[in-house]
């Protein structure tokens, strides 16, 4: 056993974890609040890195610019999107709502491809990459910024459901629409402003990753990844989304050491979550923190 | 959906309302249909023959997604992995243990009955939007399965297949294969129709409809749940069989998510819970793309052409086609193409005076 690339290798996989707890968490408040199960998520983060790699290419914007730039863009995309497509299908079945977020993910996808090109692109240097060295392990400056950025929109989350008005509201319709409307609240802006939200903090996390990475349509394949951590999670729990992130960026990469050192399958680091997913719903359907839904005649 | 029989229905025994065929017009138009099609290669080149087998393999998988998503309530986003199992069991039968293709085609679609039970386990229990995770998993664990597997599918070089053939007669041309597929069609629809007739298919109806009131009148939800996934991989197994056995080479990239994701449009936009709405689907998904071309092509070589690069990214203009076709028709025209005929024949039944 090779201890310190083990460290490595988790080190990873929880960075990795928390973006994914992130895009988790941004899925879970679209699911909470209008109960729709967004297959569109990973889809947010590419266009949403896109726009902001355009403005900072094409229009030479400084960072923070760009960055704002694409912050209020992805506002009015979430909004676009919830009025356009998915407030005429409130109270059509389950099936309908996932394939029409299928719909959108296809779309966006093939037009990120269509306007920008198949190949991953860099963003322009941002950050001066150094390492530094943590407990023994060398990790890259831009690693644990990304870290610290995931961390800062988990307590960003946390702050504005326990304290702000607008948080307040959406936990309210996210229990009961009809009493969160005899209340006061609007339910279509609480629909309309999570979808926002979700759209803002997952462009966020694509951008991350664009620095990180290169943008490419490879960072819709996160959406994706979502889907083990939530279930492992459990899915209108935001706790069990952050957790569930973390565990698959640790179990993907622990996957992938098992893999080289022993099993020699191949492609396990991709594939793996997958497994743990079907395990997880044969064994534990509603999750680590899920509501159990009890049905009564 | 409200029944859209209009007045002058005067069926009055259990046996009439059972009946696939309501008038004897539909009998004979179907008729002329099939006869239509099998006269097909003496007018139609060997591009848009091969159009209509499309239509017919693609169409055979859709009608098994229509029976697990449109009659028995539940989802899939790995069908194109079952479909693609078909088409590997079939190769692999043939060339391993040296089965007629004939024999090949209904044994894959077993096969695939078979490892569809496996991942259908998790749908006794499972319904809705988990399902729809669960069977999200398959797809992406039955890839692997076929990108790793070297003895089953030849790896990502690929498995060459051979034709049909039968008592000599060998189904290596568009103009011929059209035939196996047509008659492949007519038994898989035909066997269809038949099995909504029956009390499995009331069965899983009712599933859809209230599970809990299903089960309050004894029906196993279980069982039907996971018959119903059997049922649609065997479809799907066929249809990949049929495949296999047309392009004669089949590549493990073939059978990703977007074609799941296509073969859940062909099931929405033809019409949930509609027989020959899933064909409708599929002809629809079959030439969509088509029509892109054909609108590409026309405005190749001119400003809009070289400003929007449109030759060269012909495949995401088909993608985005797709995405947003299920998207349009699923806000305009939630009941499918089905129901849009269906309306033209009430109006034309009830001219002039149809208020």
């Amino acid at each position: 056993m090779d201890w310190s690339l083990l460290l490595q290798l988790t080190l990873n996989g929880l960075i990795v974890g928390a973006l994914y707890g992130v895009v988790a968490m941004s899925f879970v408040l679209i699911y909470k609040a209008s109960q729709v199960v967004n297959f569109a998520q990973g889809e947010f983060l590419l266009v949403g890195a896109w726009v902001c790699w355009w403005m900072l290419t094409e229009w030479q914007l400084p960072f923070w610019a760009g960055f704002l730039f694409t912050l209020a863009f992805m506002t009015l995309f979430g909004i676009i999107l919830q009025v356009v497509v998915l407030r005429p299908l409130i109270g059509e079945p389950v099936i309908s709502v996932i394939m029409a977020t299928i719909g959108l993910g296809i779309f966006f996808q093939a037009l990120m491809k269509w306007i920008f090109g198949v190949f991953a692109k860099p963003f322009p240097p941002i950050f001066t990459t150094e390492r530094i060295n943590l407990l023994g392990l060398e990790v890259q400056t831009v690693y644990l910024l990304s870290l610290g950025i995931s961390v800062l929109i988990m307590a960003g989350f946390a702050w504005f459901f326990t304290a702000s008005k607008h948080g307040l509201a959406m936990r309210a319709t996210a229990f009961d629409q009809q009493v969160a409307q005899s209340l006061g609240v609007s339910v279509p802006k609480v629909f309309a402003m999570s979808w926002a939200i979700s759209a803002v903090v997952s462009a966020v996390a694509g951008v991350v990753v664009g620095v990180v990475n290169g943008v490419s349509s490879a960072l819709s394949f996160y959406g994706i990844k979502v889907f083990p951590a939530v279930i492992l999670g459990g899915l209108d729990s935001v706790v069990g989304a952050v957790l569930g992130g973390l565990i698959v960026g640790v179990l993907e990469n622990w996957a992938q050491y098992l893999d080289a050192n022993w099993l020699n399958w191949g492609n396990m680091y991709s594939i793996a979550p997958f497994y743990a997913l079907i395990l997880i719903l044969l064994v534990k359907p509603y999750g680590l923190f899920g509501t159990k839904n009890i049905e009564r005649v | 959906m409200p029944s859209l029989a209009p007045a002058g229905d005067y069926r009055s025994s259990y046996r009439e309302d059972m009946t696939i065929f309501l008038t004897r017009n539909s009998r004979i138009g179907l008729l002329i249909g099939i006869v239509l099609v099998a006269c097909a290669p003496l007018a139609l080149g060997r591009y848009e023959l091969g159009l209509l087998i499309n239509i017919g393999f693609l169409g055979i998988a859709a009608l098994g997604l229509n029976i697990l998503v449109g009659f028995t309530g539940q989802i899939s986003i790995g069908h194109a992995a079952f479909f693609g199992f078909g088409a590997f069991m079939s190769a692999w039968l043939h060339e391993r243990w040296h089965i007629p293709v004939v024999f090949c085609i209904p044994l894959a679609g077993i096969a695939t009955a078979l490892i569809g039970l496996v991942f259908g386990a998790p749908a006794a229990r499972l319904k809705g939007l988990y399902l729809a995770i669960a069977t999200l998993a398959a797809q992406f664990i039955l890839e692997d399965f076929f990108a790793r597997a070297q003895w089953f599918t030849g790896g990502v070089a690929g498995r060459i297949t051979e034709p049909f053939e039968l008592f000599g007669w060998r189904a290596d041309r568009e103009e011929s294969y059209l035939y196996v597929v047509l008659a492949a069609v007519i038994v898989m629809y035909a066997f269809a129709a038949n099995l909504m007739r029956t009390r499995d298919g009331r069965a899983l109806v009712a599933v859809r409809d209230h599970y809990l009131s299903a089960e309050v009148m004894g029906v196993n939800l279980a069982y039907y749940r996971t018959l119903s996934f059997g049922i649609a991989s065997f479809y799907a197994g066929v249809g990949g069989a049929l495949y296999a056995h047309y392009l004669l080479f089949v590549s493990v990239e073939a059978f990703n998510i977007l074609f799941s994701i296509q073969f859940l449009g062909m099931v929405i936009i033809g019409g949930l819970g509609s027989i020959m709405g899933s064909l409708m689907g599929a002809a629809f998904m079959v030439l969509l793309p088509e029509v892109v071309q054909v609108g590409a092509d026309a405005l190749a070589g001119g400003a809009i052409d070289r400003a929007l690069k449109l030759g060269s990214s012909i495949s995401f203009l088909r993608e985005m086609a797709v995405g947003l076709a299920i998207i349009l028709f699923l806000i305009f025209e939630p009941n499918g193409i089905v129901h849009r005929w269906q309306l033209i024949k009430a109006y034309w039944k009830l001219y002039p005076y149809s208020h």
